[in-house]
């Protein structure tokens, strides 16, 4: 692999990898707190039809036209969605989908005029269906590390802003924050980050390196300032993993392979993050139960001695089940384990007798305590 | 028959008039339930079905393939489902996450393996319904091309469905509580609901790929939605919209030499602009013309109860003329002109020199207001 990292051509594919990673990850994680993660999609796919129109305006594949062109027609279903949302009584989903699906049709029409006037010259614009990363020049690197750079120095002067229209956009409208103009900069750069991907990933995948890299990093850390800077790196070293993959062997189309790896990713980071992992999460629910489960087992004897009037009574481990409802012998030597019950044994022939200790009477007295350093 | 079903435009247009039936049938209530982007996640989620059915079984068409493949899409919706209610992430999170995998992994499966399966990657996003007449089938001695035989039976599944099922899916549709409490399981109708649109997808999907399909299946009972209130009456509609944008979508894009799939999925969008702006009630244009008329209507109530508060004054020269309006309505003298010529062409009143005078009809409208009922 490190070998791999000499090739001039690979090297052109990593840096661009990086630049597309670090404007995606970062931008989509304002999409996603927004709850705008599918307008990343009907953005992508209606950049199909602005390609389309570049290369026909500039008849060829000069990248700045044909990303010009994916700017205008992601803004201009930007402005549908939002024109369908407040003059009709279609609701958010329906007016993404539809701009999404007209927007590629209206790409898919344009594709086959392409084909058509350009002869064999056409192949390039395949390669944004699903993104090709050898298709990346050394010379479009400038321009992307450009928009990218823009976008983001734009998204740090703004920060403030951005961060309190995405949180609490009636607070930031009571302190007089232009809120619709931010929200439509923060829709534009979006766009902007869709546009940059689409030679690598392609329009129809583009959505998921808005999406994806936001909910892993989200699951990592509670701070917006930690997750866009997380967002960035998962998508970048995706992005540079799933390139040179695609890069090394022949005819896997770049796109789903960087998908995938991002994908990977998350389902890591869903499952072992901490505190919001799911593996930590069941870990807590299980810690908690077994703490009440304990906490039952050491009242239960308590009341039992009570009863008897004799604070040394063992009660039998059976009848203790029977109490219960369950089986109380893992909880029984859990707490034995911890020193707040004991074993009496009265004569061989019957079953174990446990009593509390005085410390199970002191962890007992204070509620919520004493009980859960058994399951530390 | 034969001569019909030999006729290549009639193929190609019966074919999308098919997928647009079968799948506006179901969009319907997806649209109204707002799970339109379910379609999305499955038509790109079917993709990997496709292929890992294939894989299995090597068959590449047929109902196993049909039911398989599905189960994809199906599985998508659901783990999205899941993961929304996990509250790791929202529900439009969810599904940005799943179908791109999905995707990816179909579209992977396909880089691998293309050279044996009849599809490749090109035709998985745009269809080709140009060429569904290649491959046919025996029906009754009358040849067929094979997605229509497949199209027209899940058009039929579908409609029997959404028969037998109207009931329960309009209470499930819209108001999903009640139709809980009544014992008709609105979260079984859902994943029957789902299942239908996946299994639509698939036989959709050589004639129009994965994305059109959004557009067939959401875009007429959209259109439709804005035209009609009556639940019956959008799944007519949408259908209709969906066999006119085949019918015009082939002839332009024949005309034009263009995609005949994209041009069709054009079509339904001109129809839903034409929705949007012209839809009797709400439509932009009418609404405009609605709000119009009811400040129209404001604006000659206004001026007859001015008119008809000083008629018994003395100073009623001072007061009832065009000029006065300006201090007493705050109307500039453009407007005020308007609305004296209007009210006089509809009879509330009359110019009597330089006074205006309200007639029977001016004057009884603003006693109505004055002293309602009285």
């Amino acid at each position: 692999m490190l070998a791999l990292l000499g090739d001039y051509t690979l090297q052109t594919v990593a840096l661009g990898a990086i630049i597309l990673g670090v404007a995606s990850g970062a931008l989509g994680s304002f999409a996603v707190l927004r709850r705008q993660s599918l307008l990343g999609d009907a953005l992508s796919h209606a950049a199909l039809p602005g390609v389309a129109l570049g290369f026909l305006i500039a008849g060829g594949r000069a990248l700045p036209a044909l990303l010009a062109g994916a700017l205008a027609t992601g803004v201009a279903a930007a402005l549908t969605i939002t024109l369908l949302q407040r003059r009709s009584r279609l609701k958010s989903d329906a007016a993404i989908g539809i701009a999404l699906s007209v927007y590629f049709a209206v790409g898919v029409v344009l594709l086959s005029v392409v084909q058509r006037s350009a002869g064999a010259g056409q192949a390039g614009l395949e390669t944004f269906l699903f993104g090709q990363a050898a298709a990346i020049l050394r010379s479009d690197l400038g321009l992307m590390a450009g928009v990218a750079t823009a976008a983001l120095v734009l998204l740090v002067a703004l920060w403030k802003e951005f961060e309190l229209t995405s949180f609490d956009p009636v607070f930031a409208a009571s302190l007089g924050l232009p809120v619709a103009l931010l929200d439509a900069v923060m829709t534009a750069m979006i766009a902007l980050a869709v546009v940059l991907g689409l030679q690598m990933v392609g329009v129809v995948l583009m959505s998921a390196m808005i999406v994806a890299p936001a909910v892993a990093a989200r699951q990592w850390t509670n701070r917006l300032g930690l997750m866009v800077l997380l967002a960035a790196v998962f998508a970048a070293l995706s992005g540079v993993l799933g390139a040179l993959a695609s890069a090394s062997a022949r005819g896997l189309a770049t796109g789903p392979l960087i998908v995938l790896t991002l994908t990977v990713w998350t389902a890591i980071s869903l499952t072992f993050a901490p505190n919001r992992g799911f593996v930590a999460a069941a870990r807590r629910r299980r810690r908690v139960r077994h703490a009440l489960r304990d906490r039952q087992v050491l009242a239960l004897l308590d009341e039992l001695a009570e009863r008897h009037d004799d604070p040394n009574y063992a009660s039998e481990q059976g009848l203790l089940d029977g109490y219960l409802g369950v089986k109380s012998g893992a909880a029984l030597r859990a707490l034995h384990e911890a020193g707040l019950v004991e074993q009496v044994r009265h004569r061989p022939e019957e079953g174990v007798h446990w009593r509390l200790t005085d410390a199970g009477r002191e962890a007992l007295a204070e509620p919520g305590h004493g009980v859960e350093a058994a399951h530390p | 028959m034969n001569a019909l079903f030999a006729s290549i435009p009639f193929t190609i247009i019966a074919t999308g008039a098919l997928v647009a039936v079968a799948a506006s049938l179901l969009g319907t209530f997806l649209v109204l339930r707002r799970e339109s982007l379910a379609t999305d996640a499955i038509g790109h989620a079917i993709v990997a079905g496709i292929v890992l059915v294939w894989l299995a079984t090597g068959l590449t068409s047929g109902p196993v393939q049909l039911l398989g493949a599905a189960l994809a899409g199906v599985a998508t919706v659901l783990l999205a489902n899941a993961l929304t209610r996990s509250r790791r992430m929202q529900n439009d999170a969810a599904i940005g996450l799943v179908f791109p995998a999905m995707f990816s992994l179909g579209v992977l499966l396909l880089n691998l393996f293309a050279r044996q399966v009849h599809i490749d990657a090109h035709t998985v996003l745009l269809g080709e319904i140009g060429f569904v007449w290649l491959d046919t089938v025996n029906v009754l001695g009358v040849q067929v091309p094979d997605a229509m035989v497949w199209l027209g039976l899940v058009t039929l599944v579908n409609l029997a469905f959404v028969t037998a099922f109207f009931k329960e899916l309009e209470l499930g549709t819209f108001d999903a509580a009640q139709a809980a409490a009544f014992g008709f399981a609105p979260g079984l109708l859902g994943v029957a609901l789902l299942t239908l649109t996946s299994v639509t997808a698939v036989a959709s999907f050589d004639a129009v790929g994965v994305v059109l399909f959004v557009a067939f299946a959401i875009v007429p009972p959209a259109a439709a939605y804005l035209l009609s209130d009556r639940l019956h009456r959008v799944l007519l509609i949408a259908s209709g919209i969906g066999i006119a944008s085949s019918v015009l979508g082939y002839f332009v894009a024949v005309a034009w030499d263009v995609s005949i799939g994209g041009m069709m999925a054009v079509m339904t969008g001109v129809f839903l602009a034409g929705a949007l702006a012209f839809g009797p009630r709400y439509g932009i244009v009418a609404q405009a013309v609605r709000r119009r008329g009811e400040r129209e209507v404001g604006e000659n109530r206004a001026l007859a109860v001015h008119l008809c508060q000083h008629e018994a004054d003395p100073d009623v020269g001072e007061e009832n003329v065009l000029e006065a309006l300006r201090g007493h309505l705050r109307w500039p003298d453009a407007k005020a002109r308007a609305v004296v010529a209007r009210c006089i062409d509809q009879g509330w009143v009359k110019r009597d020199g330089r006074v205006l005078t309200l007639t029977d009809r001016g004057r009884s409208a603003a006693r109505e207001i004055l002293r309602p009922g009285g």
